[in-house]
C-alpha cells in the first residue's frame, strides 16, 4: 500500500494539474472571467509604459519642441490605462484567490477523509505524521503558488504575448531576433526544471530526516540521558542538519543560476536588436525600412518583454515544490481504500445480540504470509467468547476482521448472516463496537470523550452510565468529575482511567457485537479489578467477543477459542478445554498459574 | 493574544532590526558578499540604461547617419551589453545564493544550539516543556526567526540603488526630483498600511494552520476509535469546518492584498505623469531641458519596484520576531546536572552492584512529595522488587535511581558513591533503566541496541536473545539491519519493549532498573525473560524491578511497598502477603476478585 501511495509521486506535472482540477472543481469555476481580467491586466501593463515612452519621445522631446497637447492626450490615456488595469487587477486576484482557497479548502477535506479509509492508517503507526503533512503543509505549498505565484505566471504569460504582438507591428525582424535571443532559456528551461525538481526533492527528504534526528533528545530525553549518548544523539542531530543545510544550499544554487540566465538572454537580445537593427537600417537585412528612432522604441519594447519572461521563469522554479506538493496529495487520493463501503446500498444490522460466523477464513498482510489459515467459526448470539493464544498466533487478526478494519484475504466473515462487506458502514459502525488496547482519548473534557460512542448524550446520561458500570465513584472522585480535562491523548488521566472513559464510551455507544482488544498490563491489580467488573456489565446482554491477554478472562467466559499459528485448534468451556491433558490451552494455561503464583 | 498584537507596529520593526543583527554579526561575511552581490545587481540594473544611452549616441545614431558603422563597434555594442548582463548575472548569483547560505547557515547554528540545549537541559526542564512545543522550536520557530534574511539582501541592495537614484534625479533637476520623490514616502506608507491591515488576519491564518495540523495529527492518533465507531463524518467535519474558516481568512486577506498590489504597481506610473507634467510646463519656461526630465522620469520607474522588497522585509518581522523569542526562551534556560569525578568501577569479581538509597525524598512541585525518606539496601546480586497502586512514586523512584533527576533530601549509594560525585558518563556505565514506554531511535536494529557501543554483531545476539528479541528480529526482512523509528518498519508494543530491553543488557550493566519493562510482553515470554538475567550461577546484576505480575514478585529477594511516596512496608513477597491487608490487597485483587465473582458478593475496591 505504501507503493501506490509512493507512486502518486510519479505523475507529471500536466497530469497533476489536471487530476488537481479533477479533485477540486472549483478551480475551474469562472477560470473565463479570471483569464479575460488577466488579458485586460497584463495589456494594461503594457500600454502605460508605451504611453509613457511615446510622451517623452514625441511630447516632452519632440522635434520641435515639448508637444503640450500630445503631452496631455498620452497622459490621459495612460492615466485610463491605469485605472483599468488595476481595477482588472484587483477583480483578478480576488476572484483566483475565492476559487483557489475554495478548491484546496475541498481538496484538503478530501484528503484528510479519504486518509480515515486507508489501512496505512490502523497498520502502521509510524507514517502517521507523514500523512498529516500531506493535508496540511503539501496543500499549503499548492495554496501560496495557486494565488502568488499562479496569478503572476498568467499574468506574465500574457505581458509576453502582448509584447509579442506589439514588437511583431513594429518589427518582425527584430522580435524574432529577441526570441532568437530568448532560445537557448526557453529550451533549457525543461532540463533546468527537472535539475531543479530533484534537488527540491532532496531538500524534502533531508527535512524529514533531520525533523525526525532532532525530535530525538525531545521524544527519547529519558533514554539518551540513562545511556549517557548525548554525545552519539548530537552527532546524529549535527549530521542531519548539515545534509539539510547542504541538500538547501544546492537547490538554492540550482535556482540562483537558472534565474541568473533570464538577465543573459536579456542583454544579448539587447545588443541584438541594435546590431541587428543597424543592418536592417543599412538595408543589409531584409531591405532597409527602420528608422533610428524606431531601433530605439523596440528597445524598449525588449524590457517589457524581459521583466515577464524572467518573472515567470521564476515562478516556474517556485513551482516545482508547489507540484510536488499537489502531486503527494493527489497520491493519497488515489491510493485505494481497501475497504469499500456500500453505503446506502448496503444491508442494516438488525437490533439485538448478533450471532457471527467466520468461513474459511484466510488473512495475509500485502506480501507478507499468512497470519489466519482457513478459518471455520461460529459465535451464537449472546454468548461472551475469549479468544486466547500466544502473541502472534493470529488472534488480534480475528478482532480486526470481526470490526471491518480490513477484509479477509479469502473467505467471509457473517454478522446475522449478511457479509460485513454488504453492510453498511453506518449500520455496522452503529452495531459494532471495537474497544481498542489503547485507551485513545482526545484533547477535550472527559464528557467529550464519552459522548464520541452517542453524540446526542445528555451529562446525566454519561452520568447514568458511569453508575450502571460501577464507575459512579471514580467519577466522583476526579477534580472536575465529568468535565475534566483529559490533556493530548488523554495522557492527563493514568493509561487505567483511560481504559474506563474509553469503556464508558462503548456502553454509551450500545453496540450489539462488543469485541474486546483487552490488556490491561499497565494497570495495578485494583484498578485492573475495577475494570475487569466495568467490563462484566459491560458485557451484559451483547454478544462479546475478548481477546483474552490474561486467562482469567477466559476462566469466566462461556466459551474459550483457542489460536494457534493462525488456525482454530481448541474450543469449549474454560473447564472442559483444561482438563484435554496435552492441549494447547492446558499448557497456556499452566503457565499462567505459574506466572500468578497461585 | 494581546502581547501579540501589542508587538506589531513600531515594536516589531526595530525588535525585526535587532534580530536582523544577530544574523548579520554572526555571518559578516556572506551577508557582505550577498548584498555587494545585490548593490551590484542594482548598479547594473542603472548601468543598462547607460549602455543603451552610450550605444544609442556612439553606435546607433552615428550609423544611420553616414551609414557607416565599423565591426569594432558593433563587437563594443555586443561585448558591452552581454558585460553588463553577465556581471549583473553574477549579481544575481551572490545576491540569492548568498542570502540562501546565510539563512540555512543560521538555520543550522540555531538549530545545533537549540538541540545541543535539549541534551544538556536536565529532565526537569524537559517535563514542564509538552513535546509539540520544543519540537515547533527547534523546526518551525527557527525557519520564522530567520524568514527576513532571504528578502534581506534584496532590500539593502534597494536601498543602495534609492540613495544612488535620488543623488542622481537631484543632480538632473531639483524640483522635478523633489516632484518624483513624494512618491517614495507614499508607496512606503500604502506598505504600512498593507502590514497592518493585512496582519490580523495572517496571525489568524497562522493560528488556524497550526490548528487544522493538530486536528489532523489528533484524528489520525485516534483512528482506531475513529474508524470503530463509524465517526469519520464528524471527524471531517470538525477538520472541515477549521479548514473552511483557513480559507475564509485567506480569502480576505487576498482581498486586500488584490487591492494593495495594483495600487503599489500603479504609483510610480502615477508619479511618472506627474513628472512628466510638471517636466513639460519646466521645459516649455525654459528651467530645465528634455534630458532631465528623461533622467528623472527613467530613474523612479526602476527605482519604485524594488521598493517593494522594502515591504516584504518588513512583512516578515513579526513572525520573525516570536519565533526568534521563542528560541531565545530554549537557549536562554539554564539549569545543568553537575558531575563530580569519580568513576563506577567495579570491585573486582563483583557482577552486581551494590545499592544503597538513604532517606531520599523528592518533589516535582513544591508542597507535593512524590517521594518522602525511601530506605533502601540491596546487596551486590540482589533483586529487590518495588510494588505499589498507580502513582505511589515508582516511576520517580526508577528516575531518581538511574539519575534522571536530583533528590531533593538523601542520597543514594552506587558501591558506596554518591550517584552525584561520578563523572559524566559514569553511571551509564554501570547502571541500566528500561522505561514503561520504550522508545526507539529512527536507526536499525543494531544501532537501537548498540547506541554507539562498541560491541560485536554476536553479543547484540546474545542481548536480543536473552531479552527474548531474537525470534522476531532473525524474521525481520533486513535482519539487524532493519531501519525502525519514524520511517522504519513498525513493531508491536510487546517486540518494542523487547528491543529496549536488550539494548540494557548488551551493556552488562550490573544495576538494571525495569519500570515495568515488560508490560506488553505475554507471561511467559516474561518469565523466560527474567530467568536469562542469571547465568548458570545464578550470578547476575543487581535488579531493581517495578512488577505488578505476582510470579515476577515472588522472584525477588526483597519487596517493598510504596504508598504515597513512602515505603510502608517490606520484607519477602510471602511476609508482606502475611501481615500486610494493604499489600495484599493489592498484589491478590484479582484471586480476590476471582473468588468473590463466583460467590456472588459484591466488594468495594
Amino acid at each position: 500500500m505504501s507503493t501506490a501511495m509512493d507512486s502518486g509521486e510519479e505523475i507529471g506535472a500536466i497530469r497533476t494539474l489536471r487530476r488537481g482540477v479533477h479533485f477540486s472543481p472549483e478551480l475551474k469555476e469562472g477560470i473565463g472571467g479570471t483569464l479575460a481580467l488577466a488579458v485586460l491586466a497584463s495589456a494594461g501593463q503594457v500600454v502605460v509604459p508605451i504611453a509613457v515612452q511615446q510622451v517623452l519621445d514625441r511630447g516632452v522631446n519632440g522635434p520641435g519642441g515639448p508637444d503640450v497637447s500630445f503631452t496631455v492626450w498620452a497622459g490621459v490615456i495612460a492615466a485610463l490605462a491605469i485605472v483599468v488595469t488595476s481595477f482588472a487587477s484587483y477583480r483578478m486576484t480576488t476572484r483566483l484567490f475565492t476559487s483557489a482557497e475554495r478548491g484546496l479548502a475541498t481538496l484538503r477535506t478530501k484528503a484528510f477523509r479519504h486518509v480515515h479509509d486507508l489501512p496505512l492508517l490502523t497498520q502502521n503507526t509510524e507514517r502517521r505524521g507523514a500523512l498529516v503533512s500531506r493535508v496540511t503543509s503539501d496543500v499549503d505549498q499548492v495554496s501560496q503558488f495557486l494565488v502568488f505565484g499562479g496569478l503572476l505566471f498568467v499574468v506574465s504569460v500574457g505581458q509576453v504575448l502582448v509584447a509579442t504582438v506589439v514588437m511583431v507591428v513594429y518589427s518582425w525582424q527584430l522580435a524574432l531576433v529577441v526570441w532568437l535571443c530568448f532560445a537557448p532559456l526557453f529550451l533549457s528551461l525543461r532540463y533546468f526544471q527537472r535539475k531543479l525538481s530533484d534537488a527540491y526533492g532532496t531538500v524534502r527528504r533531508q527535512v524529514g530526516l533531520m525533523l525526525s534526528a532532532v525530535s530525538e533528545p525531545v521524544v527519547g530525553a529519558a533514554v539518551v540521558r540513562s545511556y549517557a549518548v548525548e554525545h552519539r544523539t548530537q552527532r546524529r542531530i549535527d549530521e542531519a542538519i548539515d545534509a539539510h543545510k547542504a541538500a538547501s544550499t544546492r537547490a538554492q544554487g540550482f535556482t540562483a543560476f537558472s534565474f541568473s540566465l533570464g538577465g543573459v538572454s536579456a542583454g544579448l537580445a539587447n545588443a541584438g536588436v541594435l546590431i541587428v537593427g543597424i543592418w536592417l537600417g543599412q538595408g543589409r537585412l531584409w531591405g532597409g525600412d527602420i528608422t533610428a528612432g524606431q531601433v530605439l522604441a523596440f528597445a524598449f519594447l525588449v524590457t517589457l518583454f524581459v521583466g515577464p519572461v524572467q518573472m515567470g521563469t521564476q515562478i516556474l522554479t517556485d513551482a516545482q515544490n508547489a507540484i510536488a506538493g499537489w502531486r503527494r496529495v493527489i497520491g493519497i487520493l488515489e491510493t485505494p481504500a481497501d475497504l469499500v463501503d456500500p453505503g446506502e446500498a448496503g444491508a442494516v444490522l438488525p437490533r439485538g445480540p448478533i450471532d457471527v460466523r467466520f468461513e474459511h477464513v484466510s488473512f495475509a498482510y500485502p506480501g507478507g504470509p499468512l497470519v489466519l489459515r482457513d478459518v471455520d467459526l461460529a459465535i451464537s448470539s449472546g454468548t461472551r467468547v475469549a479468544v486466547v493464544g500466544e502473541t502472534g498466533s493470529g488472534k488480534s487478526t480475528v478482532a480486526k476482521l470481526l470490526t471491518r478494519l480490513m477484509d479477509p484475504s479469502e473467505g467471509r466473515v457473517l454478522l446475522d448472516g449478511i457479509d460485513v462487506r454488504d453492510i453498511g458502514s453506518a449500520s455496522l459502525r452503529r452495531s459494532v463496537v471495537l474497544v481498542p488496547q489503547e485507551g485513545f482519548l482526545f484533547d477535550d473534557t472527559l464528557a467529550a470523550n464519552v459522548r464520541y460512542g452517542r453524540l446526542d448524550a445528555t451529562d446525566d446520561d454519561i452520568r447514568a452510565s458511569a453508575e450502571e458500570l460501577g464507575l459512579g465513584d471514580w467519577l466522583g472522585g476526579l477534580p472536575r468529575g465529568i468535565e475534566t480535562q483529559v490533556g493530548q491523548r488523554g495522557e492527563s488521566l493514568s493509561a487505567g482511567e483511560r481504559q474506563l472513559v474509553a469503556l464508558l464510551r462503548a456502553h454509551l455507544a450500545d453496540p450489539d457485537l462488543l469485541v474486546l482488544d483487552e490488556a490491561t498490563s499497565a494497570v495495578d491489580p485494583a484498578l485492573e479489578m475495577r475494570i475487569g467488573r466495568a467490563l462484566e456489565r459491560l458485557m451484559n446482554g451483547r454478544t462479546s467477543v475478548t481477546i483474552a491477554h490474561r486467562l482469567s478472562t477466559a476462566e469466566n467466559a462461556d466459551e474459550v477459542v483457542v489460536v494457534d499459528r493462525g488456525q482454530v485448534v481448541q474450543r469449549g468451556p474454560h473447564a472442559a478445554l483444561v482438563a484435554e491433558e496435552g492441549g494447547v490451552y492446558a499448557g497456556l494455561h499452566s503457565s499462567w498459574v505459574a506466572q500468578q503464583g497461585r | 493574544m494581546a502581547d501579540e498584537h501589542g508587538q506589531q507596529g513600531r515594536g516589531s520593526t526595530s525588535a525585526g532590526f535587532r534580530v536582523l543583527w544577530v544574523a548579520i554579526k554572526r555571518e559578516p561575511w556572506i551577508f557582505t558578499v550577498s548584498t555587494l552581490g545585490s548593490v551590484l545587481f542594482g548598479a547594473l540594473t542603472v548601468a543598462d540604461a547607460w549602455v543603451l544611452g552610450w550605444s544609442t549616441d556612439h553606435v546607433v545614431l552615428p550609423a544611420f547617419e553616414t551609414g557607416e558603422v565599423g565591426a569594432d563597434m558593433l563587437l563594443a555594442v555586443l561585448g558591452l551589453f552581454l558585460g553588463v548582463a553577465i556581471l549583473r548575472a553574477v549579481g544575481i548569483v551572490a545576491r540569492r545564493l548568498g542570502a540562501g547560505v546565510m539563512q540555512y547557515r543560521m538555520q543550522a547554528h540555531t538549530r545545533r544550539a537549540v538541540t545541543r540545549q535539549y541534551l544538556t537541559l536536565p529532565m526537569e526542564w524537559h517535563q514542564r516543556h509538552p513535546t509539540g512545543q520544543l519540537l515547533s522550536n527547534a523546526n518551525s520557530d527557527v525557519e520564522a526567526a530567520w524568514g527576513p534574511i532571504a528578502p534581506l539582501p534584496m532590500a539593502v541592495g534597494t536601498v543602495a540603488m534609492m540613495v544612488i537614484a535620488i543623488v542622481q534625479m537631484l543632480l538632473a533637476d531639483v524640483v522635478l526630483a523633489l516632484v518624483g520623490l513624494t512618491i517614495f514616502p507614499v508607496v512606503i506608507a500604502v506598505n504600512v498600511a498593507y502590514q497592518r491591515l493585512a496582519q490580523g488576519w495572517m496571525t489568524r491564518a497562522q493560528q488556524l494552520r497550526a490548528e487544522v495540523s493538530e486536528i489532523a495529527h489528533e484524528s489520525f492518533d485516534g483512528a482506531m476509535v475513529v474508524k470503530t465507531l463509524g465517526r469519520e463524518p464528524e471527524e471531517t467535519e470538525r477538520f472541515g469546518s477549521r479548514a473552511r474558516e483557513l480559507r475564509d481568512v485567506n480569502i480576505k486577506a487576498g482581498r486586500i492584498r488584490a487591492a494593495f498590489d495594483p495600487t503599489l504597481a500603479a504609483l510610480p506610473n502615477i508619479g511618472v505623469l506627474v513628472v512628466l507634467a510638471v517636466g513639460v510646463s519646466r521645459v516649455l519656461s525654459g528651467a530645465t531641458d528634455a534630458g532631465a526630465v528623461v533622467t528623472v522620469a527613467y530613474l523612479l520607474t526602476i527605482v519604485s519596484f524594488p521598493i517593494r522588497s522594502i515591504g516584504w522585509l518588513l512583512g516578515e518581522f513579526p513572525r520573525s520576531v516570536v519565533g526568534y523569542r521563542r528560541v531565545r526562551g530554549v537557549l536562554d534556560a539554564t539549569g545543568e546536572m553537575p558531575y563530580g569525578d569519580r568513576t563506577a568501577a567495579a570491585p573486582a569479581g563483583a557482577r552486581g552492584a551494590s545499592l544503597a538509597v538513604e532517606g531520599l525524598a523528592y518533589s516535582y512541585e513544591p508542597g507535593r512529595r512524590l517521594l518522602d525518606g525511601v530506605d533502601l539496601a540491596v546487596a551486590p546480586g540482589r533483586t529487590v522488587a518495588v510494588v505499589g497502586a498507580t502513582a505511589s512514586g515508582k516511576s520517580t523512584l526508577t528516575m531518581l535511581l538511574s539519575r534522571l533527576v536530583d533528590p531533593d533530601a538523601g542520597r543514594i549509594l552506587l558501591d558506596g558513591t554518591d550517584l552525584r560525585d561520578l563523572a559524566r558518563g559514569e553511571l551509564a556505565e554501570a547502571v541500566a533503566s528500561v522505561p514503561q514506554t520504550p522508545f526507539l531511535f529512527d536507526d536499525t536494529v543494531r544501532g537501537n541496541v548498540t547506541l554507539g557501543a562498541d560491541v560485536t554483531d554476536d553479543e547484540v545476539w546474545a542481548a536480543l536473545r536473552a531479552a527474548q528479541a531474537d525470534g522476531f528480529v532473525a524474521a525481520l526482512a533486513h535482519g539487524l539491519d532493519t531501519r525502525l523509528g519514524e520511517r522504519g518498519t513498525s513493531l508491536s508494543g510487546g517486540q518494542r519493549q523487547r528491543i529496549s530491553l536488550a539494548r540494557a543488557l548488551v551493556r552488562r550493566p550490573r544495576l538494571l532498573v525495569l519500570d515495568d519493562a515488560t508490560s506488553a510482553v505475554d507471561p511467559e515470554v516474561e518469565a523466560r525473560i527474567l530467568a536469562a538475567l542469571r547465568d548458570e550461577t545464578g550470578a547476575g546484576p543487581t535488579l531493581v524491578v517495578v512488577a505488578y505480575r505476582k510470579a515476577t514478585i515472588a522472584l525477588a529477594d526483597q519487596v517493598v511497598h510504596l504508598q504515597g511516596g513512602r515505603i510502608v512496608d517490606r520484607g519477602t513477597h510471602a511476609e508482606l502477603l502475611r501481615r500486610s491487608p494493604s499489600y495484599a490487597h493489592l498484589v491478590n485483587a484479582y484471586e480476590t476478585e476471582h473468588d468473590e465473582t463466583h460467590d456472588d458478593q459484591g466488594v468495594n475496591a
